[in-house]
Protein backbone atom coordinates (compact mmCIF):
# COMPACT_ATOMS: atom_id res chain seq x y z
CA UNK A 1 0.00 0.00 0.00
CA UNK A 2 1.08 3.56 -0.64
CA UNK A 3 1.45 5.63 2.50
CA UNK A 4 0.14 9.13 2.26
CA UNK A 5 1.22 11.71 4.83
CA UNK A 6 -2.33 11.76 6.22
CA UNK A 7 -1.90 8.07 7.07
CA UNK A 8 1.21 8.91 9.06
CA UNK A 9 -0.87 11.39 11.05
CA UNK A 10 -3.47 8.69 11.77
CA UNK A 11 -0.66 6.37 12.84
CA UNK A 12 0.62 9.14 15.09
CA UNK A 13 -2.86 9.46 16.60
CA UNK A 14 -2.85 5.74 17.42
CA UNK A 15 0.58 6.06 18.99
CA UNK A 16 -0.58 9.02 21.08
CA UNK A 17 -3.58 7.01 22.29
CA UNK A 18 -1.17 4.34 23.49
CA UNK A 19 0.86 6.91 25.45
CA UNK A 20 -2.41 8.06 27.00
CA UNK A 21 -3.10 4.46 27.99
CA UNK A 22 0.36 4.23 29.57
CA UNK A 23 -0.30 7.41 31.54
CA UNK A 24 -3.60 5.96 32.73
CA UNK A 25 -1.74 2.95 34.13
CA UNK A 26 0.15 5.35 36.38
CA UNK A 27 -3.13 7.02 37.24
CA UNK A 28 -4.55 3.69 38.33
CA UNK A 29 -1.50 2.62 40.34
CA UNK A 30 -1.10 5.95 42.11
CA UNK A 31 0.23 5.73 44.74
CA UNK A 32 -0.50 9.30 45.80
CA UNK A 33 -3.13 11.79 44.71
CA UNK A 34 -0.46 13.96 43.02
CA UNK A 35 0.49 11.00 40.80
CA UNK A 36 -3.09 10.45 39.77
CA UNK A 37 -3.59 14.09 38.84
CA UNK A 38 -0.25 14.21 37.01
CA UNK A 39 -1.23 11.14 35.02
CA UNK A 40 -4.61 12.68 34.21
CA UNK A 41 -2.81 15.77 32.99
CA UNK A 42 -0.45 13.72 30.82
CA UNK A 43 -3.48 11.91 29.40
CA UNK A 44 -4.96 15.35 28.68
CA UNK A 45 -1.82 16.46 26.81
CA UNK A 46 -1.99 13.24 24.80
CA UNK A 47 -5.63 13.84 23.92
CA UNK A 48 -4.78 17.40 22.84
CA UNK A 49 -2.04 15.94 20.65
CA UNK A 50 -4.56 13.55 19.08
CA UNK A 51 -6.95 16.45 18.38
CA UNK A 52 -4.14 18.47 16.75
CA UNK A 53 -3.00 15.51 14.66
CA UNK A 54 -6.52 14.57 13.56
CA UNK A 55 -7.28 18.21 12.77
CA UNK A 56 -4.19 18.35 10.54
CA UNK A 57 -5.01 15.05 8.85
CA UNK A 58 -8.54 16.20 8.02
CA UNK A 59 -7.69 19.87 7.49
CA UNK A 60 -10.42 20.97 9.93
CA UNK A 61 -9.41 23.94 12.09
CA UNK A 62 -12.40 23.44 14.41
CA UNK A 63 -10.58 20.42 15.91
CA UNK A 64 -8.06 22.91 17.21
CA UNK A 65 -10.76 24.78 19.13
CA UNK A 66 -11.42 21.52 20.95
CA UNK A 67 -7.68 21.21 21.68
CA UNK A 68 -7.54 24.78 22.95
CA UNK A 69 -10.54 24.33 25.26
CA UNK A 70 -9.05 21.08 26.53
CA UNK A 71 -5.77 22.83 27.34
CA UNK A 72 -7.44 25.66 29.27
CA UNK A 73 -9.79 23.46 31.29
CA UNK A 74 -7.22 20.76 32.14
CA UNK A 75 -5.08 23.40 33.82
CA UNK A 76 -8.11 24.57 35.78
CA UNK A 77 -8.78 21.05 37.07
CA UNK A 78 -5.19 20.76 38.33
CA UNK A 79 -5.42 24.18 39.98
CA UNK A 80 -8.63 23.12 41.72
CA UNK A 81 -6.97 19.92 42.92
CA UNK A 82 -3.92 21.71 44.30
CA UNK A 83 -6.14 24.18 46.10
CA UNK A 84 -8.32 21.53 47.68
CA UNK A 85 -5.91 18.84 48.83
CA UNK A 86 -3.97 19.45 51.95
CA UNK A 87 -3.17 17.82 55.23
CA UNK A 88 -5.65 18.85 57.91
CA UNK A 89 -3.04 21.04 59.58
CA UNK A 90 -2.63 23.17 56.47
CA UNK A 91 -6.27 24.01 56.41
CA UNK A 92 -6.51 25.64 59.83
CA UNK A 93 -7.41 29.05 58.41
CA UNK A 94 -9.63 27.50 55.81
CA UNK A 95 -12.51 26.23 57.93
CA UNK A 96 -15.81 27.42 56.63
CA UNK B 1 -5.69 2.53 9.85
CA UNK B 2 -8.68 4.62 10.90
CA UNK B 3 -10.35 1.38 11.99
CA UNK B 4 -7.45 0.58 14.32
CA UNK B 5 -7.68 4.08 15.81
CA UNK B 6 -11.43 3.72 16.36
CA UNK B 7 -11.02 0.29 17.91
CA UNK B 8 -8.34 1.40 20.37
CA UNK B 9 -10.36 4.50 21.23
CA UNK B 10 -13.47 2.39 21.93
CA UNK B 11 -11.54 -0.03 24.12
CA UNK B 12 -10.00 2.84 26.07
CA UNK B 13 -13.40 4.48 26.56
CA UNK B 14 -14.86 1.24 27.93
CA UNK B 15 -11.77 0.74 30.09
CA UNK B 16 -11.75 4.24 31.58
CA UNK B 17 -15.51 4.07 32.19
CA UNK B 18 -15.16 0.71 33.95
CA UNK B 19 -12.29 1.87 36.15
CA UNK B 20 -14.05 5.15 36.99
CA UNK B 21 -17.01 3.10 38.19
CA UNK B 22 -15.20 0.40 40.15
CA UNK B 23 -12.07 2.01 41.61
CA UNK B 24 -12.20 2.65 45.35
CA UNK B 25 -10.21 5.87 45.54
CA UNK B 26 -12.42 8.86 44.74
CA UNK B 27 -9.61 10.86 43.13
CA UNK B 28 -8.71 7.98 40.82
CA UNK B 29 -12.37 7.70 39.87
CA UNK B 30 -12.45 11.45 39.08
CA UNK B 31 -9.21 11.28 37.07
CA UNK B 32 -10.59 8.40 35.01
CA UNK B 33 -13.88 10.23 34.57
CA UNK B 34 -11.98 13.23 33.15
CA UNK B 35 -9.96 10.95 30.86
CA UNK B 36 -13.22 9.27 29.81
CA UNK B 37 -14.73 12.67 28.92
CA UNK B 38 -11.67 13.66 26.88
CA UNK B 39 -11.72 10.36 25.00
CA UNK B 40 -15.44 10.78 24.33
CA UNK B 41 -14.59 14.22 22.95
CA UNK B 42 -12.11 12.56 20.58
CA UNK B 43 -14.83 10.16 19.49
CA UNK B 44 -17.14 13.02 18.61
CA UNK B 45 -14.27 14.67 16.73
CA UNK B 46 -13.74 11.43 14.84
CA UNK B 47 -17.43 11.41 13.91
CA UNK B 48 -17.11 15.03 12.68
CA UNK B 49 -19.55 16.15 15.38
CA UNK B 50 -17.29 18.97 16.50
CA UNK B 51 -20.07 20.86 18.30
CA UNK B 52 -20.68 17.88 20.56
CA UNK B 53 -16.93 17.35 21.00
CA UNK B 54 -16.51 20.93 22.21
CA UNK B 55 -19.39 20.51 24.67
CA UNK B 56 -18.10 17.16 25.92
CA UNK B 57 -14.54 18.40 26.46
CA UNK B 58 -15.64 21.69 28.02
CA UNK B 59 -18.57 20.55 30.17
CA UNK B 60 -18.19 16.76 30.51
CA UNK B 61 -14.47 16.62 31.18
CA UNK B 62 -13.63 20.22 32.11
CA UNK B 63 -16.10 21.88 34.42
CA UNK B 64 -17.61 18.63 35.76
CA UNK B 65 -14.08 17.47 36.58
CA UNK B 66 -13.39 20.70 38.49
CA UNK B 67 -16.72 20.32 40.30
CA UNK B 68 -15.93 16.73 41.35
CA UNK B 69 -12.40 17.65 42.48
CA UNK B 70 -13.73 20.49 44.63
CA UNK B 71 -16.48 18.23 46.01
CA UNK B 72 -13.85 15.69 47.05
CA UNK B 73 -11.80 18.42 48.73
CA UNK B 74 -14.92 19.45 50.63
CA UNK B 75 -15.54 15.88 51.77
CA UNK B 76 -11.93 15.64 52.98
CA UNK B 77 -12.28 18.93 54.83
CA UNK B 78 -15.39 17.57 56.55
CA UNK B 79 -13.44 14.52 57.74
CA UNK B 80 -14.74 12.01 55.21
CA UNK B 81 -12.00 9.80 53.76
CA UNK B 82 -13.47 10.12 50.23
CA UNK B 83 -13.23 6.48 49.30
CA UNK B 84 -16.11 4.50 47.92
CA UNK B 85 -17.30 2.29 50.72
CA UNK B 86 -19.05 -1.01 50.11
CA UNK B 87 -22.62 -0.76 48.87
CA UNK B 88 -25.23 -3.38 49.82
CA UNK B 89 -25.57 -6.18 47.28
CA UNK B 90 -29.26 -5.52 46.59
CA UNK B 91 -28.47 -1.90 45.73
CA UNK B 92 -25.73 -2.91 43.31
CA UNK B 93 -27.88 -5.55 41.65
CA UNK B 94 -30.79 -3.11 41.47
CA UNK B 95 -28.58 -0.48 39.86
CA UNK B 96 -27.28 -3.09 37.44
CA UNK B 97 -30.80 -4.11 36.47
CA UNK B 98 -31.95 -0.50 36.06
CA UNK B 99 -28.92 0.42 33.92
CA UNK B 100 -29.21 -2.74 31.81
CA UNK B 101 -32.89 -2.01 31.18
CA UNK B 102 -32.07 1.54 30.18
CA UNK B 103 -29.28 0.43 27.85
CA UNK B 104 -31.61 -2.05 26.14
CA UNK B 105 -34.25 0.66 25.70
CA UNK B 106 -31.67 3.10 24.36
CA UNK B 107 -30.14 0.57 21.98
CA UNK B 108 -33.60 -0.47 20.73
CA UNK B 109 -34.61 3.14 20.05
CA UNK B 110 -31.29 3.99 18.35
CA UNK B 111 -31.45 0.88 16.17
CA UNK B 112 -35.08 1.61 15.23
CA UNK B 113 -34.03 4.89 13.55
CA UNK B 114 -33.67 4.30 9.80
CA UNK B 115 -30.18 5.39 8.72
CA UNK B 116 -31.38 7.85 6.08
CA UNK B 117 -33.85 9.68 8.33
CA UNK B 118 -31.36 12.16 9.81
CA UNK B 119 -32.44 15.67 10.76
CA UNK B 120 -29.96 17.05 8.25
CA UNK B 121 -32.35 16.48 5.36
CA UNK B 122 -35.09 18.44 7.12
CA UNK B 123 -32.85 21.22 8.41
CA UNK B 124 -30.62 21.87 5.39
CA UNK B 125 -33.29 23.46 3.14
CA UNK B 126 -34.40 25.73 6.00
CA UNK B 127 -30.95 27.14 6.78
CA UNK B 128 -30.80 29.87 4.07
CA UNK B 129 -33.76 31.58 5.74
CA UNK B 130 -31.70 32.05 8.90
CA UNK B 131 -28.53 33.41 7.31
CA UNK B 132 -26.25 31.20 9.42
CA UNK B 133 -24.31 28.11 8.39
CA UNK B 134 -24.01 25.98 11.53
CA UNK B 135 -26.98 23.63 11.48
CA UNK B 136 -26.61 22.74 15.14
CA UNK B 137 -26.97 26.40 16.06
CA UNK B 138 -29.92 26.56 13.67
CA UNK B 139 -31.65 23.73 15.53
CA UNK B 140 -30.75 25.00 19.00
CA UNK B 141 -31.70 28.63 18.48
CA UNK B 142 -34.33 28.63 15.76
CA UNK B 143 -36.09 25.36 15.01
CA UNK B 144 -36.08 24.04 18.56
CA UNK B 145 -35.40 27.31 20.35
CA UNK B 146 -37.83 26.56 23.19
CA UNK B 147 -35.62 23.65 24.29
CA UNK B 148 -32.67 25.99 24.65
CA UNK B 149 -34.80 28.65 26.30
CA UNK B 150 -36.03 26.15 28.89
CA UNK B 151 -32.48 24.86 29.41
CA UNK B 152 -31.26 28.33 30.22
CA UNK B 153 -33.97 28.60 32.87
CA UNK B 154 -33.12 25.15 34.23
CA UNK B 155 -29.54 26.32 34.76
CA UNK B 156 -30.82 29.38 36.61
CA UNK B 157 -33.08 27.11 38.67
CA UNK B 158 -30.10 24.92 39.57
CA UNK B 159 -28.25 27.94 40.92
CA UNK B 160 -31.31 28.95 42.97
CA UNK B 161 -31.43 25.40 44.36
CA UNK B 162 -27.73 25.52 45.31
CA UNK B 163 -28.16 28.94 46.90
CA UNK B 164 -31.11 27.66 48.92
CA UNK B 165 -28.67 25.29 50.65
CA UNK B 166 -26.98 28.25 52.33
CA UNK B 167 -26.97 27.85 56.11
CA UNK B 168 -29.19 30.14 58.17
CA UNK B 169 -27.53 33.52 58.64
CA UNK B 170 -25.23 33.13 55.66
CA UNK B 171 -27.70 34.59 53.20
CA UNK B 172 -27.04 36.77 51.25
CA UNK B 173 -23.32 36.29 51.67
CA UNK B 174 -20.49 35.19 49.43
CA UNK B 175 -19.57 31.60 48.56
CA UNK B 176 -16.59 30.12 50.39
CA UNK B 177 -13.41 31.85 49.22
CA UNK B 178 -11.94 29.48 46.59
CA UNK B 179 -8.55 31.20 46.79
CA UNK B 180 -5.36 29.27 47.52
CA UNK B 181 -4.53 29.30 51.22
CA UNK B 182 -0.81 28.80 50.68
CA UNK B 183 0.87 32.10 49.80
CA UNK B 184 3.38 30.88 47.14
CA UNK B 185 0.65 28.89 45.42
CA UNK B 186 -1.60 31.91 45.50
CA UNK B 187 1.05 33.96 43.72
CA UNK B 188 1.55 31.35 41.00
CA UNK B 189 -2.17 30.78 40.55
CA UNK B 190 -2.73 34.56 40.67
CA UNK B 191 -0.40 35.16 37.72
CA UNK B 192 -2.07 32.31 35.87
CA UNK B 193 -5.53 33.68 36.60
CA UNK B 194 -4.60 37.19 35.48
CA UNK B 195 -3.42 35.72 32.20
CA UNK B 196 -6.17 33.18 31.74
CA UNK B 197 -9.25 35.30 32.46
CA UNK B 198 -8.78 37.68 29.49
CA UNK B 199 -7.74 34.77 27.29
CA UNK B 200 -10.87 32.83 28.31
CA UNK B 201 -13.02 35.91 27.56
CA UNK B 202 -11.55 36.27 24.07
CA UNK B 203 -11.76 32.53 23.44
CA UNK B 204 -15.39 32.46 24.59
CA UNK B 205 -16.35 35.48 22.50
CA UNK B 206 -14.72 33.80 19.51
CA UNK B 207 -16.60 30.56 20.14
CA UNK B 208 -19.94 32.39 20.21
CA UNK B 209 -19.10 34.28 17.04
CA UNK B 210 -17.85 31.15 15.29
CA UNK B 211 -20.99 29.34 16.46
CA UNK B 212 -23.09 30.97 13.73
CA UNK B 213 -21.20 29.31 10.90
CA UNK B 214 -18.71 26.88 12.46
CA UNK B 215 -18.74 24.63 15.52
CA UNK B 216 -19.15 26.59 18.73
CA UNK B 217 -21.96 28.21 20.65
CA UNK B 218 -23.18 29.79 23.86
CA UNK B 219 -22.90 26.74 26.14
CA UNK B 220 -19.34 25.89 25.14
CA UNK B 221 -18.35 29.55 25.38
CA UNK B 222 -20.06 29.94 28.75
CA UNK B 223 -18.09 26.99 30.09
CA UNK B 224 -14.80 28.53 28.97
CA UNK B 225 -15.78 31.80 30.66
CA UNK B 226 -16.70 29.93 33.85
CA UNK B 227 -13.29 28.22 33.79
CA UNK B 228 -11.53 31.57 33.46
CA UNK B 229 -13.56 33.06 36.32
CA UNK B 230 -12.84 30.08 38.59
CA UNK B 231 -9.07 30.20 38.00
CA UNK B 232 -9.05 33.95 38.59
CA UNK B 233 -10.98 33.38 41.84
CA UNK B 234 -8.61 30.59 42.97
CA UNK B 235 -5.63 32.86 42.37
CA UNK B 236 -7.27 35.72 44.26
CA UNK B 237 -7.42 37.92 41.15
CA UNK B 238 -11.15 38.37 41.52
CA UNK B 239 -13.33 37.88 44.58
CA UNK B 240 -16.64 36.07 44.32
CA UNK B 241 -19.53 38.50 44.65
CA UNK B 242 -22.14 38.53 47.37
CA UNK B 243 -25.27 36.82 46.09
CA UNK B 244 -27.47 39.92 46.42
CA UNK B 245 -25.29 42.19 44.25
CA UNK B 246 -27.68 43.79 41.70
CA UNK B 247 -25.04 43.59 38.97
CA UNK B 248 -24.60 39.87 39.60
CA UNK B 249 -28.33 39.25 39.53
CA UNK B 250 -28.54 41.20 36.27
CA UNK B 251 -25.74 39.11 34.72
CA UNK B 252 -27.49 35.90 35.78
CA UNK B 253 -30.88 36.71 34.25
CA UNK B 254 -29.67 38.75 31.25
CA UNK B 255 -29.37 35.83 28.83
CA UNK B 256 -32.63 34.01 29.63
CA UNK B 257 -34.51 37.35 29.88
CA UNK B 258 -33.27 38.61 26.50
CA UNK B 259 -34.04 35.23 24.96
CA UNK B 260 -37.55 35.26 26.41
CA UNK B 261 -38.15 38.88 25.35
CA UNK B 262 -37.08 38.20 21.76
CA UNK B 263 -39.15 35.02 21.78
CA UNK B 264 -42.25 36.89 22.98
CA UNK B 265 -41.65 39.68 20.47
CA UNK B 266 -41.72 36.96 17.82
CA UNK B 267 -45.47 36.62 18.43
CA UNK B 268 -45.85 39.83 16.36
CA UNK B 269 -43.99 38.11 13.52
CA UNK B 270 -46.11 34.98 13.57
CA UNK B 271 -45.57 33.01 16.76
CA UNK B 272 -43.58 32.42 19.93
CA UNK B 273 -39.84 32.31 19.17
CA UNK B 274 -40.36 33.14 15.48
CA UNK B 275 -37.72 35.50 14.11
CA UNK B 276 -38.84 38.20 11.64
CA UNK B 277 -37.69 37.72 8.03
CA UNK B 278 -34.10 38.83 7.52
CA UNK B 279 -33.40 39.50 11.21
CA UNK B 280 -32.78 35.92 12.31
CA UNK B 281 -28.99 36.03 12.32
CA UNK B 282 -28.76 39.34 14.19
CA UNK B 283 -31.24 38.16 16.83
CA UNK B 284 -29.54 34.78 17.22
CA UNK B 285 -26.16 36.46 17.73
CA UNK B 286 -27.65 38.82 20.35
CA UNK B 287 -29.28 35.90 22.17
CA UNK B 288 -26.09 33.84 22.07
CA UNK B 289 -23.87 36.61 23.42
CA UNK B 290 -26.16 37.46 26.32
CA UNK B 291 -26.78 33.77 26.99
CA UNK B 292 -23.06 32.95 27.04
CA UNK B 293 -22.43 35.65 29.65
CA UNK B 294 -25.23 34.37 31.89
CA UNK B 295 -24.22 30.73 31.45
CA UNK B 296 -20.60 31.52 32.29
CA UNK B 297 -21.45 33.39 35.49
CA UNK B 298 -24.06 30.79 36.51
CA UNK B 299 -21.70 27.83 35.98
CA UNK B 300 -18.91 29.52 37.94
CA UNK B 301 -21.26 30.18 40.85
CA UNK B 302 -22.66 26.64 40.70
CA UNK B 303 -19.14 25.30 41.13
CA UNK B 304 -18.39 27.84 43.88
CA UNK B 305 -21.33 26.61 45.97
CA UNK B 306 -23.82 28.29 48.32
CA UNK B 307 -23.02 31.36 50.44
CA UNK B 308 -21.26 30.69 53.75
CA UNK B 309 -21.23 32.75 56.96
CA UNK B 310 -19.08 35.79 56.47
CA UNK B 311 -16.71 35.51 59.46
CA UNK B 312 -14.39 33.13 57.59
CA UNK B 313 -13.04 35.62 55.10
CA UNK B 314 -9.76 36.91 56.38
CA UNK B 315 -7.70 37.47 53.27
CA UNK B 316 -4.21 36.30 54.29
CA UNK B 317 -2.21 38.60 52.03
CA UNK B 318 -4.76 41.34 51.63
CA UNK B 319 -4.39 40.98 47.87
CA UNK B 320 -7.52 42.04 46.04
CA UNK C 1 7.90 12.03 -1.20
CA UNK C 2 8.67 15.73 -1.28
CA UNK C 3 11.08 17.56 0.98
CA UNK C 4 8.25 19.08 2.99
CA UNK C 5 6.75 15.65 3.60
CA UNK C 6 10.07 14.43 4.88
CA UNK C 7 10.36 17.36 7.30
CA UNK C 8 6.80 16.68 8.50
CA UNK C 9 7.54 13.01 9.08
CA UNK C 10 10.78 13.70 10.94
CA UNK C 11 9.08 16.26 13.20
CA UNK C 12 6.17 13.90 13.80
CA UNK C 13 8.49 11.02 14.68
CA UNK C 14 10.58 13.15 17.02
CA UNK C 15 7.43 14.46 18.71
CA UNK C 16 6.10 10.96 19.28
CA UNK C 17 9.46 9.91 20.71
CA UNK C 18 9.21 12.67 23.32
CA UNK C 19 5.63 11.73 24.12
CA UNK C 20 6.78 8.15 24.63
CA UNK C 21 9.62 9.37 26.84
CA UNK C 22 7.14 11.37 28.93
CA UNK C 23 4.83 8.42 29.46
CA UNK C 24 7.74 6.10 30.15
CA UNK C 25 9.15 8.56 32.68
CA UNK C 26 5.80 8.85 34.41
CA UNK C 27 5.63 5.06 34.65
CA UNK C 28 9.23 4.30 35.60
CA UNK C 29 10.64 7.22 37.59
CA UNK C 30 10.88 6.51 41.30
CA UNK C 31 9.40 9.60 42.99
CA UNK C 32 6.90 12.38 42.46
CA UNK C 33 9.38 15.16 41.69
CA UNK C 34 11.17 13.25 38.94
CA UNK C 35 7.85 12.12 37.48
CA UNK C 36 6.90 15.79 37.36
CA UNK C 37 9.98 16.36 35.19
CA UNK C 38 8.81 13.72 32.75
CA UNK C 39 5.32 15.11 32.70
CA UNK C 40 5.97 18.77 32.09
CA UNK C 41 9.07 18.77 29.93
CA UNK C 42 9.04 15.76 27.67
CA UNK C 43 5.44 15.69 26.60
CA UNK C 44 5.15 19.44 26.00
CA UNK C 45 8.21 19.23 23.77
CA UNK C 46 6.50 16.28 22.11
CA UNK C 47 3.32 18.32 21.65
CA UNK C 48 5.41 21.19 20.23
CA UNK C 49 7.08 18.97 17.62
CA UNK C 50 3.84 17.22 16.68
CA UNK C 51 2.12 20.63 16.47
CA UNK C 52 4.90 21.95 14.24
CA UNK C 53 4.49 18.96 11.95
CA UNK C 54 0.73 19.51 11.86
CA UNK C 55 1.16 23.24 11.18
CA UNK C 56 3.51 22.62 8.24
CA UNK C 57 1.25 19.89 6.87
CA UNK C 58 -1.94 21.93 7.40
CA UNK C 59 -0.61 24.52 4.98
CA UNK C 60 -2.82 27.48 5.89
CA UNK C 61 -1.53 30.33 8.00
CA UNK C 62 -4.73 30.51 10.06
CA UNK C 63 -4.41 26.87 11.02
CA UNK C 64 -0.74 27.26 11.88
CA UNK C 65 -1.55 30.26 14.09
CA UNK C 66 -4.22 28.28 15.94
CA UNK C 67 -1.85 25.36 16.43
CA UNK C 68 0.75 27.78 17.80
CA UNK C 69 -1.86 29.06 20.29
CA UNK C 70 -2.67 25.51 21.42
CA UNK C 71 1.00 24.85 22.10
CA UNK C 72 1.57 28.24 23.78
CA UNK C 73 -1.25 27.62 26.24
CA UNK C 74 -0.24 24.04 26.84
CA UNK C 75 3.22 25.29 27.84
CA UNK C 76 1.88 28.09 30.05
CA UNK C 77 -0.55 25.68 31.70
CA UNK C 78 2.16 23.06 32.25
CA UNK C 79 4.53 25.66 33.71
CA UNK C 80 1.87 26.76 36.16
CA UNK C 81 0.51 23.38 37.14
CA UNK C 82 3.96 21.84 37.61
CA UNK C 83 4.91 24.56 40.09
CA UNK C 84 1.62 24.11 41.91
CA UNK C 85 1.94 20.31 42.00
CA UNK C 86 5.55 20.51 43.18
CA UNK C 87 4.54 22.85 45.97
CA UNK C 88 1.67 20.56 46.90
CA UNK C 89 4.03 17.59 47.03
CA UNK C 90 6.37 19.47 49.30
CA UNK C 91 3.59 20.52 51.65
CA UNK C 92 2.18 17.00 51.74
CA UNK C 93 5.51 15.34 52.55
CA UNK C 94 6.80 17.00 55.68
CA UNK C 95 10.55 16.48 56.06
CA UNK C 96 12.28 18.19 58.94
CA UNK C 97 15.63 18.80 57.18
CA UNK C 98 16.22 21.52 54.60
CA UNK C 99 16.74 19.06 51.76
CA UNK C 100 13.10 19.35 50.75
CA UNK C 101 13.63 22.64 48.99
CA UNK C 102 14.64 20.87 45.80
CA UNK C 103 11.26 19.97 44.27
CA UNK C 104 9.78 23.36 43.53
CA UNK C 105 13.12 24.86 42.66
CA UNK C 106 13.78 22.53 39.78
CA UNK C 107 10.54 21.06 38.63
CA UNK C 108 9.55 23.89 36.35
Amino acid sequence: MVWRVADWFTLAAIFLLLTVAAALVRCWRGPGPVERIMAAQLAGTGVIGVAVVLGAARGDAAFLDAALIGTLLAAIAVTAFVRGTARPGDRSEDKE
Amino acid sequence: MTFAFDLILCLMILGTAGIALFVRDALAAIAFFIAFGNLMGLTWLGLDAVNVALAEIAIGAGVTGVLLILARARLLALGDDATCSGTPLWLRLGALAACAGFVVLLAASVLSIPPESGLDRVVAPLMPGLGIENRVTGVLLAFRAYDTLLESFVLLGALVAVWSLAPAGAWPGRPADPGMTDAPMRRVAGTFGQLLLPVALVMAAYLVWAGSDLPGGAFQAGTVLAGGLLVAAMGGTIGLPSSDRPLLRAALVLGPAVFLAIGLAGIAAGGLLVYPEGMAKALIVIIEYTLFLSIGVTLALLVAGPPVPDASHPNPEGKG
Amino acid sequence: MSGTDLVVLVLLGAGLAFYAAGSLGLLRFPDTASRLHALTKADNLGLGLVALAAAIYGGSLAMAAKIALVWLFAVIAAGTTSQLLARRTRLDEPRPDASDSAPDGEAR
